[in-house]
């Protein structure tokens, strides 16, 4: 579950973290009553997104004047904001948020994450922070530097003073900043963050550290002891979550939509990805991912299949089912029957391919619901099956 | 022989008194599993599937002689449960309890550390020695005794490695879910080292796919050890939508990108053979055993 800027900076200034007094505004004109109020020499005014690499994409700018806060709010609000971590159409801005802007003597990058290989807590700084800090590092991978870190049951132990001198900080400022680091940790394990990123932590002409951006990831298997976060997740979903995608997670189900024209249905992560791959490679394309999980009820695979077959671009079905021990073939292929008779498509191609526990059974059972199916016997020859189906429909 | 799981494996079930227990370990014992235990904290004393069910794990280790324990422990206690069975020094554990917080695994790893628990998932179907032993949620049903070991991050992807593997007369020793969670107990390259050193097993099938530096780790150990069975990869995900970014951190993971090309090729270097889509595994790995 990834946060807004401004949910994450009201979480990170609970662990210490100082961060510039702002508020986060809907419309132009929220935007210049707050300008007008918080009456700052100057406002940073920032689109509130999920992607980062805001400020190269033109999502950070800087207003002198209220009346430029609301001009500016009303420029960000407009459109999609596209970055390099967005998809290529851009995040929708539905906020933006507005708050003093400082003078930056320094920036420093910080981030606590949870690594795989080590499967512990790590904390990642570099004295060189700001946008360009990929950029950076790729030239020179020393530009960042690793601390491990050991959870504890209630915060995570590192060397954090260490981490400070090595930003090239001393005295108060070196102090202050292992206690932000510490903070950071202190969250994540507080809230089960698996990544907490502040990106630039300035240091300001005035000698302050200030957290000027953060980006804050709370593993969503956690929530179940964060009842307010839990919350927040619901809001930011109805809000901002592609309905479709939303619902079909509801029925038990992973869907992405994609570009092409192949309508596939799996079970598994795995099994879905390896079938894209092969679909692909065939120089087919497909038009959504859907990962059938071992939970999902036949209703709740009839309501993918419909959720699929809306897309307007599907030419052919593709169903492959590896049927485990959780998620018989069956299952699916009554969910299979009762979609395609609901809807009524008796022109589109259906290549079925059962396998594993209950196939036979499965392939019975579509046919006696009365589907026009082509049967594959592996995923070769369901894929030759697409292929031919597509250059048919085309004749 | 086959690994981690076989004939002398005594199972107990940590929560084989709920619904999906029931209905799962039942099949298990169908098939010829011995379950000589249940943990359910509350209904000590009962039977359920003919198994005395125990308070603790460390009574019934003591009572029944069990050395293996599945857990079927929702995730909110599932961790806590993972670490009671570390304690009372089962060798070993599945867990196929899938949403685990991940700070909670990085605390069992924790309590790994130093003992001689070795800890498979969680969010894993569990092992299966065909003909012998199942302890875990797959199915069995194109399941042969054979001589292939399947290490795999994908539950759907072995049920597919299986049924070609048997197709192709291979049969399997046996097949590990190792989990699809980003912290979990036993790798990839772990039991890659088991099936080298498991004189049943002919040839070694790695089923990974994108994300997290298992594979490569694969790569490395088969690099520096150059065994002489041969090992068959799949990586799934080589045209996988890509996901959306958060934040730069991702980019200075010391697991690398996770991406398909990379591993394939570090595993390729290795002299590890790859099947290039999920169709060829069972084939790629008979022309190699006929080599």
């Amino acid at each position: 579950m990834n946060l807004y800027e401004f949910q994450a900076k009201e979480l990170i200034c609970r662990f210490g973290i100082e961060i510039p007094r702002g508020r986060v505004a809907g419309s132009a004109e929220d935007a210049e009553r707050l300008a007008r109020r918080l009456a700052f020499p100057r406002f940073a005014i920032k689109a509130q997104i999920h992607g980062g690499a805001r400020g190269a994409a033109g999502g950070i700018r800087f207003a002198t004047s209220p009346d430029e806060a609301r001009a500016i709010t009303g420029q960000l609000l407009a459109r999609p904001l596209v970055t390099s971590q967005t998809k290529p159409s851009g995040e929708r801005v539905r906020w933006v948020y507005v708050e003093e802007a400082f003078d930056i003597a320094q920036e420093i990058y910080a981030a606590v994450v949870v690594s795989r290989s080590t499967a512990e807590l790590e904390l990642l700084v570099s004295g060189q922070g700001g946008g360009d800090i990929e950029e950076k590092a790729l030239a020179d991978a020393s530009v960042i530097l690793r601390y491990p870190l050991v959870a504890t049951t209630t915060a995570a132990e590192g060397d954090f003073e260490g981490a400070a001198f090595a930003v090239g900080l001393s005295g108060p400022l070196a102090a202050k900043a292992a206690e932000v680091f510490a903070g950071m940790a202190r969250l994540a394990v507080e809230l089960d963050a698996t990544l907490v990123e502040i990106n630039p932590l300035a240091v300001t002409r005035d000698g302050r550290l200030v957290a000027l951006d953060a980006k804050l990831t709370v593993d969503g298997n956690a929530l179940f002891r964060h009842p307010a976060l839990s919350a927040l997740r619901a809001q930011i979903q109805v809000e901002e979550g592609d309905p479709k995608e939303l619902a079909a997670d509801r029925h038990q189900l992973n869907y992405q939509k994609m570009d092409g024209n192949v309508g596939v249905v799996c079970n598994g992560a795995g099994l879905s990805l390896a079938t894209l791959d092969m679909l692909i490679d065939a120089g087919l394309r497909p038009a959504n991912f859907m990962d059938v999980r071992t939970t999902a009820s036949s209703m709740d695979v009839a309501y993918g299949i419909e959720v699929v077959l809306e897309n307007p671009n599907v030419a052919v079905l593709l169903i492959n089912i590896h049927g485990g021990g959780m998620q018989r073939c069956d299952t699916v292929a009554e969910g299979v029957g009762v979609a395609m008779r609901r809807l009524g498509r008796t022109d589109l191609p259906v290549i079925v391919r059962f396998a594993g526990n209950n196939a036979d059974f499965a392939r019975v059972r579509l046919t006696a619901s009365g589907v026009a199916f082509l049967a594959a016997a592996d995923l070769s020859e369901a894929v030759e099956m697409v292929a031919l189906a597509l250059t048919q429909e085309a004749a | 022989m086959a690994i981690l799981v076989g004939r002398d494996t005594r199972l107990l079930v940590q929560g084989l008194t709920g619904r999906a227990a029931t209905y799962h370990v039942g099949r298990m014992i169908a098939y010829g599993t011995q379950v000589v235990a249940g943990v359910t904290p509350g209904k000590g004393g009962r039977m359920h599937l003919d198994a005395p069910i125990f308070e603790t794990v460390a009574d019934a280790v003591r009572e029944t002689g069990a050395n293996a324990s599945l857990l079927f422990v929702p995730p909110e206690y599932a961790a806590k449960a993972m670490i009671e069975a570390i304690e009372a020094e089962v060798p070993l554990l599945v867990c196929v309890t899938e949403r685990v917080p991940i700070i909670d695994m990085v605390r069992v790893r924790h309590a790994l550390r130093g003992t001689r628990t070795r800890l498979v998932g969680p969010n894993s179907q569990g092992i299966l020695s065909p003909g012998v032993c199942q302890a875990g949620v797959m199915t069995t049903v194109n399941a042969t005794p054979g001589g292939i070991g399947i290490a795999s991050r994908s539950a759907s992807l072995t049920s597919e490695v299986m049924a070609q593997t048997t197709l192709a007369g291979l049969g399997q020793s046996t097949t590990v879910g190792v989990g699809g969670d980003p912290v979990h107990g036993l790798s990839l390259r772990d039991c890659v080292e088991l099936f080298i050193a498991d004189p049943d097993t002919t040839g070694i099938v790695i089923i990974g796919e994108i994300g997290g530096s298992e594979e490569e780790e694969v790569a490395a150990y088969v690099a520096a050890t150059r065994p002489r069975k041969p090992i068959v990869a799949l990586v799934a995900g080589r045209h996988a939508p890509p996901e959306r970014r958060m934040g730069h951190a991702g980019a200075f993971a010391t697991d690398g990108g996770g991406a398909a090309a990379p591993k394939i090729a570090a595993l390729q270097a290795a002299g590890v053979l790859i099947s290039w889509n999920a169709a060829l595994v069972g084939q790629t790995m008979a022309e190699a055993l006929q080599g």
